[in-house]
């Protein structure tokens, strides 16, 4: 039962991550019609914004002290971080929360990207086919993981979570059960609520706001929104931004649990695709659906008595049921009429 | 009619067919054979000698190629007489003059493994037949080691590998061509064991996880051995895929396992990302059967070990070389390197500054760049001086043998490089097997080109 609970929360945890991700593709695939290959990189670059604001809160001074030598004879260095030599103690608040924080620079930073990424380059190939989409952004995320590994190296940059959220928590105790049964990282359970919070703040945004409900008729239907004198492109253009902002505050966040380096993005790439595919291309509650679902699969897929019965079955769950539910539902899960079927 | 004996007869026709057909057959065997002039690949006719580097320049180990590329360019400059010599000061026996090798000045071409194993050979062709390079050295991965050691056997080049931990490189996939100057998965468990034993005891029950791929599997299997000896049980054995990202799903069965300690069977990212997160489930505060739960990382590199943070301080593994050794040969290698890039070498870097010096002494010593002359005058090469301890290059299989290092994730450290210490330097007899378990065929020293 243990084993069990911890693998369901283990799921929910994995398929916050991905739901975040397939959220964001999804939304830019069914208003602009895109297959963004780059959206992954998106997820790196949010990631990297967490690790340009600790390198600039850890920027630190530095004093040689020639009495003590290095192994090569040079002076060693002492280093103080400026910010905790200037605000001492809230310094080093600062320091210490920089994961979340950056959420603040994330929200900007990743707005911009979108927009310069969908005008500058997406907006020539809205009329392309599909498979040109592909080849054009999956270039971009080769480019945007270059200058990435040219700033910040090859290796990954590991970046801590406020001391508060470092430790387990003991979720079985909170159920009534022993102690250490049930132990499970602050953490995952902070990514956990924080992927519910976006994913509700996005639906909310999309359902109770006419800008969301523009957006969705634009989704329906385009030409129509069109023909009653809605731009429907520059809102189309803000969800390639708001999609941007939602694959990078679900990188930022994740940087404690994967220290990020320059090939992140292409982890959760494919991961995600088969998400949106098994939701339902378009389909937001089906992307939504689809990452908690295969999240859980995967985590049960792991455990030692099903591998047991079915040998490396975990490495290829994801892609087993997605053949599967492809070949029952052809649309996905929650997949809509015409989509892709042209 | 008379019979013509001034003429052919058929049956001299037919003898000297048969002899021509028999030498043509032959010759080949004689031309490639040391009788005729030591022809070869690549033969250095100038006042120059090329070596090509091959290290990752790309993909995920981009950063231990790059310490490799430092390395190899120092070793350059102190064979070419520039420089403070570094290692050259301290190696013995040694033959180096620094004037090049055989007075010809030493220049190089370097190639990018990708870490990807065809990536790897092409490259290691690409040097071998249009920049003329003599000997293939580099690399950060078994998998790659094995395919360029495969391709150079088959071409007559000598390649002096750089980082390949799997037994196999130096076992059933040994070849003539190929040289390891780096420790194996079956050194790394042989010199932990004892360690394990006096720090966490003989009762314990242990928990694998294991990148999928051979080296892992390698490493697995000499853990495994070297705990088992002790009176370790192996409560299970869990293989995962390379490149997971979120190891969590294999790391929350260990929970409530009944193992004590956790095994990390990973290397590079795999190695930063499971340990990272195995720290964040709780499992270093946890107790289990009344001990402290513990992890074990067998391979530790302190490049990858900057990934990891804090979450490597405590943790017990092996390493094949360390920046911190005093040994006279290891403090020249730092004081060079350090004073050239303002920071100290890998264990990489280490490897492949040695791996080149080691080349270069064995032309010396044979008196010629003839491959299979230098192959013999590297096996069985007995020399001090280059870090760890007097070190061999053993014949059978061409595996180096030295003292190995045990580390721990360093508690208190003092700069951004002290990331581990050493807590022992396991005596060279102690990590020695015999060759022919692990099977395989050197090949022959002489190729045909």
């Amino acid at each position: 039962m243990d084993a069990i609970l911890l693998q369901l929360l283990n799921g929910l945890d994995k398929g916050g991550a991905y739901a975040l991700i397939a959220l964001g593709l999804t939304l830019v695939f069914g208003t602009l019609g895109v297959v963004n290959f780059a959206h992954g990189a998106l997820f790196m670059l949010g990631a990297f914004c967490a690790v340009t604001l600790r390198k600039l809160l850890t920027l630190e001074q530095v004093v040689l002290d020639t009495e003590n030598l290095t192994a090569w004879g040079t002076p060693t260095e002492i280093r103080t971080p400026y910010v905790e030599a200037w605000f001492g103690d809230f310094g080093a608040v600062l320091v210490n929360y920089s994961v979340p924080l950056a959420i603040l620079l994330a929200i900007p930073v990743m707005l911009a990207v979108g927009v310069a990424m969908e005008r500058g380059l997406i907006k020539h190939f809205y009329r392309r086919p599909h498979a040109e989409q592909i080849l054009v952004t999956f270039g971009l995320a080769i480019v945007l993981q270059e200058i990435i590994k040219h700033f910040f190296g090859a290796n990954p940059i590991p970046q801590p979570m406020p001391e508060n959220f470092s430790g387990a928590a003991d979720i079985g105790v909170m159920l009534g059960m022993d102690p250490n049964v049930i132990v499970y990282p602050w953490w995952r359970l902070v990514y956990f609520a924080f992927s519910v919070i976006v994913i509700g703040a996005v639906f909310a945004f999309l359902q109770f706001t006419t800008f969301g409900m523009v957006v969705r008729a634009g989704m329906a239907d385009r030409e129509t929104v069109g023909l009653i004198g809605i731009d429907i492109d520059k809102r189309f253009t803000a969800m390639f931004g708001l999609a941007a902002v939602v694959a990078g505050v679900a990188g930022v966040m994740y940087t404690p649990l994967l220290p990020p380096d320059y090939h992140l993005g292409m982890d959760f790439l494919v991961l995600t695709f088969v998400v949106v595919v098994v939701g339902g291309m378009g389909s937001l509650p089906g992307a939504v659906a689809a990452g908690f679902l295969l999240g859980i699969l995967q985590s049960f897929a792991s455990m030692t008595e099903v591998k047991a019965i079915i040998p490396g079955i975990d490495q290829i769950i994801i892609y087993l049921v997605a053949v599967i539910i492809l070949l029952v539902r052809p649309r996905g899960l929650m997949g809509r009429k015409g989509v892709m079927e042209s | 009619m008379t019979e013509r004996n001034d003429g052919p007869s058929r049956r001299r026709v037919l003898k000297g067919a048969a002899a021509g057909l028999v030498t043509a057959g032959i010759a080949p065997t004689i031309i490639t054979s040391r009788a005729y002039g030591q022809e070869y690949r690549n033969k250095p006719s100038g006042d120059t000698v090329t070596l090509g580097f091959n290290v990752p320049q790309t993909g995920p180990y981009a950063d231990e190629g790059a310490d490799e590329l430092r390395a190899y360019e120092l070793a350059v400059e102190h064979l070419n007489g520039e420089g403070d010599g570094g290692m050259l000061n301290t190696m013995q026996p040694s033959n180096l003059k620094g004037n090049g090798i055989l007075g010809k000045k030493v220049a190089y071409v370097t190639g990018d493994t990708q870490t990807k194993s065809d990536a790897a050979r092409a490259s290691a062709k690409r040097m071998i037949e249009k920049d003329g390079a003599l000997m293939i050295t580099g690399g950060s991965s078994s998998g790659v080691a094995v395919a360029v050691q495969g391709l150079c056997q088959e071409m007559g080049t000598i390649f002096m590998a750089g980082l390949t931990h799997s037994n196999d490189t130096t076992g059933k996939d040994k070849r003539r061509y190929g040289f390891r100057h780096f420790f194996n998965a079956y050194m790394s468990g042989a010199a932990l064991g004892p360690v394990l034993a006096d720090e966490y005891g003989t009762e314990r029950r242990a928990y694998h996880l294991t990148a999928d791929y051979n080296w892992g599997w390698t490493q697995e299997e000499s853990m495994k051995n070297a705990t088992e000896a002790l009176g370790w049980e192996t409560v299970n054995t869990v293989k995962t895929p390379v490149g997971a990202g979120d190891f969590s799903q294999y790391i929350t069965p260990v929970l409530n396992s009944g193992a004590d300690v956790l095994i990390l069977n990973h290397y590079g990212r795999d190695m930063v990302n499971s340990l990272t997160q195995a720290v964040q489930f709780g499992l270093r505060d946890k107790q289990v059967n009344g001990k402290d739960f513990q992890i074990v990382v067998p391979l530790f590199s302190r490049l990858m070990a900057q990934g990891a943070g804090d979450n490597i301080k405590g943790i017990l593994g092996s390493t094949n070389w360390n920046w911190s050794l005093q040994d006279a040969g290891s403090q020249a290698f730092v004081k060079s390197f350090g004073a050239k890039y303002g920071f100290p070498p890998s264990m990489a870097a280490h490897t492949c500054y040695v791996q080149a010096l080691l080349y270069a002494d064995a032309c010396e010593r044979a008196g010629t760049f003839y491959p299979p002359d230098v192959i013999r005058a590297l096996e069985g090469h007995k020399f001090d001086g280059m870090g760890n301890g007097p070190t061999e290059y053993r014949a059978e299989d061409h595996q180096c043998f030295k003292d190995v290092l045990v580390v721990r994730g360093n508690e208190n450290p003092t700069s951004q490089f002290d990331l581990l210490n050493v807590v022992q330097q396991v005596p060279r007899s102690q990590v020695e097997y015999d060759a022919s378990i692990f099977g395989g065929e050197l090949g022959p020293y002489e190729v045909s080109m």
